[in-house]
């Protein structure tokens, strides 16, 4: 060794910051939970009526076996899961103040426990299907998932897709009309995706190619798939409903054997193709972002562009594959809408869900697994809506009906500060 | 391998950044590009990165011309490049960013991360250092982001290895640690070309030195020419590297900071019980590598955050709780660290930005309209008293290079009377005839009377201006001492090492910059 004896190490690596404080974790969420808990406990518990019972039918009438329904007396058992949740609360509000954030299974524990406080307490006095109720959730996330899914396709490379919105309405336009002419409801399938490509195909070219504002263009592309299928529904679908907007619809597939799993089965394992779709696209994006080079490839463009560029990955061709292929998933999504839902086109017929599919990416951190949750609970509030709407319950059916929307500001607002998408996105790049 | 660059020209637009260059880069050599800020290096090096294509010219790899189009083809060709704003992805982890480009994959595609963990723990250990292939590259120190850049280059089989300004991010000791990695990648056979505008470094480590200036080649020199000298040849005319200044005259003390802390966003102290005071007639400078509390105590002081616990007093009175604008009519004058950012507006004139914290004072409006006339006139009087490079004051602040800029904000902050002048990383980006004026000005403004508080990370500056020196490390101030300290004790205690201990340190291990100073090769 030379004079250069490293002997002059610092003894320890330069951080680049110094020694933590008492850290605290921050309390906003635990706070949330206590508050929500001791509503749950007032309101839910203690402000029932005693002696009501609430009745959830846990198999449907198809079932070769039938199981009686579950009666559910509800005073005590809102009072009990109010107890819980509180010590659930006072646990996180704990845990934080010793500097620690709660794990992920005691939020999803609490969730859980709250839902079904609020369901025991709402149904009080009458009877609704929790099968109809889980297996309709899933269903309604069906759109949210795959918008998502498009969506973070294009954030993870750097381009934000407002267009889901527009993708998902050409995708159910397309789907109606292809699946009518062709009377097949597959060929609808195909045409989906192709017109979500096609829409695409304008995003990235405006954005990638002209570095236009990837904002302004997706409103745009919104606007433009509005007003293209309102004006092909009023001028052309309608006067020839019989043959264009006629589609078939995707008939449910019972999946052998576990299909006869009691509740399980008919909520996963009796659903339409778009679902069992939705399971092979959660696993399939989960191990194409996070475990094969395109993944790699892919979130290195959305996060620091010019790096990828400098160990010689193309930056610009990256976003506009990975742009096409988001638009493309979210217009198969819109196919749920005509022929894996209602059949017919009608005009704005997304109704905003590709905005909280956005929300269910930004809830879901960018991950297909958390965006497929964050789905399920807008498709569970949806359907829960409009279980209740036809209930006699406490709450005005208006109020209800927002539920799906005040639950998205809850949870973006919630978690908005604690998420951290792909750094690059939103932002064009321009080499040199 | 062999590479040359035969009359490459990089023109954009008017500007020529690069004017028919020729550069040979034998095998086995550290070859130093030396030039100013703005000289064309960078410019020179994307080129040959394959991020820019040249004008005319060609790179020729061992006689045979080569076309780069991406820096894929320069990656393919075997060069490497660890550039001065790091090309890693932060919440990647070490063997991530390695083996992005060059992926390996198991059978069914997925990537095979435990091969490229052990690329990463290979190759660092051949040039004896640790890395952990699984750390997240955020989490890491500067210093070790930069041995991962290096390693990222060397797993990629770099023949030539160009590093761009790979000293301005370092203490002087973790810079001794890159030289003996730079000489080791030279002695295993693999040519370096070294970019820096720093002249002692040059010195330390280059085996030719060739000085760029204004997009050309000007010459080339031996490592063992004078600093004066390389300083001359790099910017067109006798330079004083020394700063002239008179011993300070010390009045009473101005600003007092009594056990200051700051806490971050996560509950972090980055000011961590701070005592310090600087007095009229004096410049305290505060050293220490980006990142350890600098910022954060001026912007403190400013007023744009709010501390935690301890005082800030200006000749008596509290600063802390004011409003910035307060703070800046108490007579605070503040030039913060990054002009782009938050000195300058760039979009905004050069008149416009001379005015920027000024706009309220009655000499530049009449009552709610400003005074253009009194504005341009203010302009045209600081543009010649600072010698300021424009078009005229209705240039765009943000199309002058960067000494120009920073003559703009230093001239907007000082040309009102102070009480006190910060100024944080004064001629960072700056080139060395700017630097030489900017130190003048801030010593005039001490000649003054002015209380003068200098945060910068580069010990050369610290030694030009400091009357006194406090280092800071991990929020605390580690020491208070003269400004003639030598610079590998100042070095020792930037990373972490108390007065006493760094000076025996730096007696016992003294690094090669200062041998060679000394006349004594090692």
């Amino acid at each position: 060794m030379t004079a250069l004896a490293p002997a002059q190490k610092p003894a320890e690596p330069l951080a680049a910051n110094g020694s933590p404080v008492a850290r605290r974790a921050p309390l906003r969420i635990p706070v949330l939970l206590g508050i929500l808990a001791v509503v749950a406990l007032g309101v839910f518990g203690f402000g029932a009526k005693s002696g009501e019972t609430s009745t959830f039918a846990i198999s449907l009438r198809s079932d070769a076996v039938q199981f009686d329904p579950w009666v559910v007396s509800v005073r005590p058992t809102t009072i009990a899961l109010g107890v819980v949740l509180v010590a659930l609360a006072a646990w996180s509000i704990w845990l934080a103040l010793r500097g620690r954030t709660s794990p992920w299974w005691l939020l999803a524990l609490y969730g859980l426990l709250w839902a079904s406080s609020f369901l025991v307490w709402i149904v009080a006095g009458s009877s609704t299907s929790l099968v109809d109720l889980l297996q309709g959730s899933l269903l309604l996330a069906v759109p949210l998932a795959f918008g998502a899914f498009g969506g973070l396709l294009c954030e993870r490379a750097g381009v934000v897709n407002i267009a889901i919105e527009g993708q998902l309405l050409v995708g159910a336009f397309a789907a109606a009309v292809v699946a009518s002419v062709t009377g097949n409801v597959y060929a609808g399938l195909v045409a989906a995706p192709v017109a979500g490509y096609l829409l695409g195909l304008l995003l990235a070219l405006f954005t990638v190619k002209y570095a236009v504002n990837q904002i302004i263009v997706g409103v745009v592309l919104n606007v433009l798939a509005v007003g293209l299928t309102s004006f092909l529904f009023n001028a052309v679908l309608k006067p020839n409903s019989s043959t264009l907007n006629s589609p078939p619809r995707l008939d449910p597939i019972a999946i052998p054997l576990v299909s006869k799993i009691p509740l399980v089965g008919p909520v996963f394992f009796r659903q339409n193709l778009l679902v069992y779709l939705l399971y092979g696209a959660v696993f399939l994006l989960t191990w194409l972002l996070f475990r094969t080079r395109w993944g790699l490839r892919v979130r290195a463009v959305g996060e620091h562009p010019s790096a990828a560029d400098t160990v010689g990955i193309d930056v610009n061709r990256t976003r506009w594959r990975n742009v096409v292929a988001g638009s493309s998933t979210a217009g198969l999504g819109g196919a749920f809408f005509t022929i894996g839902y209602v059949g017919a086109f009608g005009p704005e017929m997304s109704g905003g869900r590709g905005y909280i599919a956005l929300a269910a990416m930004i809830l879901g951190r960018w991950t297909p697994v958390g965006s497929l949750g964050a789905a399920l609970l807008f498709g569970f509030a949806s359907k829960l809506a409009s279980v209740l709407s036809v209930l006699d319950t406490p709450l005005p059916s208006q109020f209800l009906l927002m539920l799906p929307y005040v639950l998205t500001i809850f949870a973006v607002a919630g978690f908005v500060g604690r998420v951290r998408g792909p750094a690059a996105a939103g932002v064009p790049y321009v080499k040199g | 391998m062999q590479l040359e660059l035969r009359g490459i020209t990089k023109r954009f637009g008017a500007l020529v950044a690069n004017d028919h260059i020729d550069l040979v880069v034998e095998p086995g050599q550290i070859h130093a590009l030396l030039g100013e800020n703005g000289a064309g290096k960078s410019t020179l090096m994307n080129v040959l990165f394959g991020l820019y294509r040249p004008d005319e010219g060609e790179i020729v790899v061992d006689d045979e011309p080569v076309r780069f189009t991406s820096p894929g083809d320069a990656l393919a060709a075997g060069i490497g490049m660890v550039h001065q704003h790091f090309m890693l992805v932060p919440v990647f982890t070490v063997a991530e960013n390695v083996m992005l480009g060059h992926e390996p994959t198991r059978r069914g595609g997925s990537l095979d991360l435990e091969s490229a963990r052990t690329l990463v723990r290979d190759v660092a250990h051949r040039f004896g250092f640790d890395l952990d292939p699984d750390a997240v590259v955020e989490d890491l120190p500067v210093g070790v982001q930069q041995r991962v850049e290096i390693v990222k280059a060397l797993a990629r089989d770099a023949k030539v290895l160009i590093l761009d300004e790979p000293t301005a991010v370092l203490t002087p000791q973790e810079t001794d640690e890159l030289i003996e990695i730079m000489r080791q990648l030279r002695d295993a056979g693999t040519s370096i070309v070294f970019i820096t505008h720093k002249l002692r470094e040059v010195r330390a480590v280059a085996d030719v030195i060739t000085v760029v200036r204004r997009g050309r080649i000007v010459g080339t020199a031996e490592p063992t020419a004078a600093e004066n000298d390389l300083a001359a040849m790099m910017v067109g005319r006798d330079v004083s590297l020394q700063v002239d200044k008179a011993p300070p005259q010390v009045g009473d003390v101005a600003l007092e900071i009594d056990d200051l802390t700051v806490v971050d966003a996560l509950g972090t102290r980055v000011v961590d019980g701070v005592d310090l005071s600087v007095a009229r007639g004096e410049i305290v400078a505060v050293a220490g590598v980006q990142g350890n509390g600098q910022t954060e105590l001026v912007e403190t002081v400013l007023g744009v955050r709010s501390a935690v616990a301890g005082s800030v007093r200006l000749d008596g009175t509290e600063l802390l709780g004011r409003s910035v604008r307060d703070v800046l009519d108490a007579g605070v004058g503040f030039v913060p660290e990054d002009r782009t950012e938050d000195g300058l507006v760039a979009d905004f004139t050069v008149a416009e930005n001379l005015v920027l914290d000024l706009v309220h004072d009655t000499r530049f409006r009449h009552g709610l309209a400003l005074d253009l006339a009194a504005i341009g006139a203010n302009a045209r009087e600081r543009i010649a008293e600072y010698d300021i490079r424009t078009q005229g004051p209705g240039q765009a602040a943000g199309k002058l290079s960067g000494g120009n800029q920073q003559k703009v904000v230093v001239a907007r902050e000082l040309s009102r009377p102070l009480r006190l002048f910060i100024a944080s990383q004064p001629t960072r980006g700056v080139d060395v005839g700017s630097i030489e004026f900017l130190h003048r000005r801030i010593v005039a403004e001490r000649d003054q009377g002015t209380a003068v508080l200098i945060v910068s990370t580069e010990l050369e500056e610290v030694a030009a201006l400091a009357d006194r020196v406090a280092v800071m490390y991990r929020g605390k101030v580690v020491g208070i001492v003269p400004g003639d300290t030598p610079r590998d004790v100042l070095g020792l205690m930037m990373a972490g090492v108390p007065l006493d201990e760094a000076q025996r340190q730096a007696e016992d291990h003294p690094t090669v910059e200062t041998l060679i100073e000394e006349g004594d090769q090692p």
